[in-house]
Formats: C-alpha cells, structure tokens, sequence
C-alpha cells in the first residue's frame, strides 16, 4: 500500500514500480485510524443536519415502549422480570432501522463507491461505520432509558446495566455494520437484513437480555458474569471476522 | 498508463467481457463507445478496483491489479453519472471528507483551488442537496481531482444533464485533460465525445470491435466509423 501523503497539485507524480510497491513499508496505524475517524466525523456531521436517522429511530422506540407498556399491564415484581427482555427488543428494531438507513444512504447516491475508491484499508471504513452506527444507537438509548424508567417505575441507572448496554450495542452494531453491507447491495435490502441479523444476533441478544434480567433483579454477580463474558467473546470475534472479511463483502 | 490483456469477466454464467485488449498511453484522452450493454460500466469497474477480474491482466499507472488496488486507486480519479457526494455536506465538507480519505496535505488551499476550478467557489458553504444536476456533477469531478490523480476515469459523466450543464461539463473535462493526465470516459454521446479525446474505442459484446486515433478518423467521420465497427 502506498504510504506517503501525497501533496496534490505536485504534478509530476513519480510512479513506483512493483517491486517498490512490495517492499514499501506498511501502511502506518495513523492512516488507519484517520480514515477511520473521518467516516465517523462525515456520518456524524450528516445525521446531525438531516436527524434522519436518529429521529426514525428514537420515535420508533418510543413506540414500541408504549405499546408494551399498554400491552404488559402488570404488577410491578412481574415488570421488573419482563423489562430487559423489552429494552432489548426495542433496541434490536430500533438498530436495525439505523443498520438498514446508515448503509442505504451510502448506497443510493453512490457513496459507498466513492467509499470504496479510497486508497485505504477497507478495514477503516468498516470501523468508521461501527463507531457512528453504534453512537447513535447509545444516543437512542440514553433516550429511551428514563422515559422506560418513568412509564414502567423501574430504576434502569445501574452501573452494571449499563455496562451490559454498552457490549450488548457493541455486538449488535459489529455484526448489524458487516451484514447492513451486504444486504445494501441487493434489491430486497430492507427485508433481507433483519432476516441476516437475528438469526446471528441471537447469541448476543440472549446474553444481553439474560444479563441486564440479572442486574435489574439484584441476581448475584457470579450467576451474571458468565453472561457478560459471552457478551465480551460474542463482541471481540464479530469485530475480528468482520476485520477479515468486510474488504470481500463489498467487493462486487 | 493502462495496459489490459485478454481481460474476461463473468457474472455466474453470463461473460460480460470476452478477452478485451486495450491500452492508453500517458496524457491520452480515449473515448470509450458502445451500445447499451456493450460492457463499458464493467471494463470501468475493473480499472477502478471496484470489481475484480475473471481472468486477465489489468495494469493501471504501474500497478497490478486486482493485487496493487490500493496503489492504484492512489492515483486513480473516478466520475460517474452518481455523484458519490453526500447530500447533507456542503460542498468543502464533502471535499474535505474526501481528502482525509486520500491522505491529502495543505487540504484547505486544496479545497479552495479545487472549488475555483469547478467554478464552485461561491456554493462552497451551501449542502450539496440543494445543488443542480450539474453542479453537483462539477463538484463530483472537484471529489476526483482533488488528490491530483493521474488517471482519470468517466462512466457517462453526461447523464441527466441539460445543454448548459453539459457545456460547463465540457470545460471542466477540457482543463482537467489539459493537465496531463490520461483520461478515459465511456458515453453515448458521440458528438462530445469526438470534440474532447484523442482516440475512440469502440467496445461492442464484450470485445474492442474498432479502435482509431483522432488523426486517422480525419477521413470519415465518428458515428460512420462507429456505424461500421459495430456492423462487423
């Protein structure tokens, strides 16, 4: 890969030949991570002009939590059992609408080329998209939080749920990012990817929802742990497999 | 700068390029004609690294690909009829993005020199979406230059717009050839393309059926030479 920052405008360019090409030196981690960010700055920079994305995605929380709310009429021990299982079906929905938007709006104005045509490891582009998928997911959360909160009377500010929060949204967005990527490029994008997420999102969704259940119910931490550990494994494999493999993902 | 040999290329069981033969040479301006469904987007795809190749070599500015990609998209400017700018950006936003992508030093007086190249420099704070067709193409060709690429790529730049539009576009084009790069662009629109390249390929089921420089096509004129390669 090529590795000097070229200074545009300095025409002529000296052109190396292969043998230089493979024995140039890798291509430096702040390259790496400068694409990377600039992917998350530009995702982050459009959502905060259009709210597309995010206002799609709050209101539809909003609403499933409601509908729950009207359709659950319990008492309040019988709450407390039900509520990680309701947080984490209106974040799974909730993400996979942003999954499904994040990707289609790279692909409608063919971004996703433009994307693709930049001499960076695709890698970048893959974490760039990780991070800014996963940033509006805890935004929505941060939301849906204390309106669940208030409408359910159940205390969800725990340090503990929180941390299950957090590597829950991480799994789901690592695999929701590689799959949304696939998914785009095909006519049926929209219904195919909850058909390719659930299925590989079920590990992450019941380690979840069996460790925020843990927390909310004052559980001991040792029956938690093993459920969190998953989390943790589930997390670093998808971030790993999607770091192989997203540059054969997009390519046509 | 391109050297292609034998390249095939096939879809599951459908062979879009048959074995196409081609080379340009530095500072060519090579249009590349052909009906619909001839294979140009394809052959395109291919030299942009966007598509890999069933079988043979592609040589692009000194690289192989499908293996040297990343080399050669350092070096390679690509437009097509999408303008791959992002609609809730402004136009120095997007530009911006575009050369932290590519690594780009001095980015600002880049941005700047670009924008006043594609007569843009007035719109440079406004979002993309409000732009016309043909300005958001102009700011598209601000995207592929902006990393001062040697080779230039056009899939149908004209689509979609109007006669002005296509006027500017043909300034743009002007001066971005002007600066010695090698370009090549597919299109329809064979009036154009005989005013701006130097040599016409014509690319017709999958192989190069006729190929001609500008001085030989001195003595017909293009639409019969192209009538002629796609009849044999």
């Amino acid at each position: 890969m090529d590795t000097e920052e070229r200074s545009a405008g300095d025409r002529p360019l000296t052109i190396k030949t292969p043998a230089q090409i493979s024995s140039a030196a890798p291509r430096p981690l702040s390259n790496f991570l400068k694409a990377t960010l600039a992917v998350t700055w530009k995702d982050l920079a459009a959502e905060f002009r259009s709210r597309e994305l995010f206002s799609a995605m709050l209101v539809f929380s909003l609403l499933v939590i409601l509908i729950f709310n009207f359709a659950l009429e319990l008492d309040i021990k019988t709450r407390q059992s039900v509520t990680s299982g309701v947080l984490w079906v209106t974040f799974a929905f909730a993400g996979t609408l942003g999954l499904n938007r994040s990707m289609a709006v790279e692909k409608d104005r063919g971004c996703l080329d433009g994307l693709l045509l930049a001499p960076v490891d695709r890698a970048a582009i893959y974490f760039g998209k990780v991070i800014s998928n996963l940033a509006f997911m805890l935004i929505v959360e941060a939301f849906v939080l204390p309106v669940y909160s208030f409408l359910y009377n159940v205390n969800l500010f725990k340090a503990g749920l929180l941390l299950v929060i957090l590597l829950g949204s991480i799994g789901y967005t690592a695999v929701g990012t590689l799959l949304s990527s696939m998914a785009v490029q095909t006519r049926t994008r929209d219904v195919l990817l909850p058909i390719l997420l659930f299925p590989v999102a079920v590990p992450v969704l019941i380690a979840a929802v069996k460790a925020s259940g843990g927390f909310l119910t004052g559980d001991d931490f040792a029956n938690i742990l093993p459920w969190v550990n998953l989390l943790i494994v589930y997390d670093v494999i998808f971030i790993a497999i999607a770091f192989m493999v997203f540059d054969y993902v997009v390519e046509e | 700068m391109i050297t292609v040999k034998k390249l095939v290329k096939r879809f599951g069981m459908k062979t879009v390029l048959r074995g196409v033969d081609f080379e340009v040479q530095p500072g060519e301006f090579v249009a590349l004609l052909g009906p619909n469904g001839a294979g140009k987007t394809t052959f395109l795809r291919i030299l942009a690294s966007l598509s890999r190749p069933s079988l043979g070599q592609v040589n692009v500015a000194g690289y192989r690909l499908p293996d040297q990609a990343a080399a050669v998209r350092a070096r390679l400017g690509v437009v097509s009829h999408l303008p791959l700018l992002y609609g809730d950006l402004t136009a120095e936003e997007n530009l911006r993005f575009y050369g932290r992508m590519y690594g780009v030093s001095k980015i600002e007086n880049r941005i700047s020199e670009v924008l006043q190249m594609v007569g843009l420099e007035n719109r440079r704070r406004d979002l993309v979406r409000t732009f016309s067709r043909g300005m958001q193409q102009r700011l598209a060709i601000g995207r592929a230059v902006l990393h001062d690429p040697d080779v230039m790529l056009f899939d149908e730049p004209y689509t979609g717009l109007d006669q002005d539009a296509s006027s500017m576009l043909d300034d743009v084009l002007r001066s971005v050839a002007a600066q010695g790069r090698t370009v090549v662009m597919t299109s329809h629109d064979l009036a154009r393309a005989e005013d701006l390249a130097t040599r016409f390929d014509i690319l017709s089921r999958g192989v190069i059926a006729a190929s001609a420089s500008r001085k030989e096509l001195r003595k017909s004129n293009l639409l019969e030479f192209y009538k002629k390669a796609l009849a044999n």
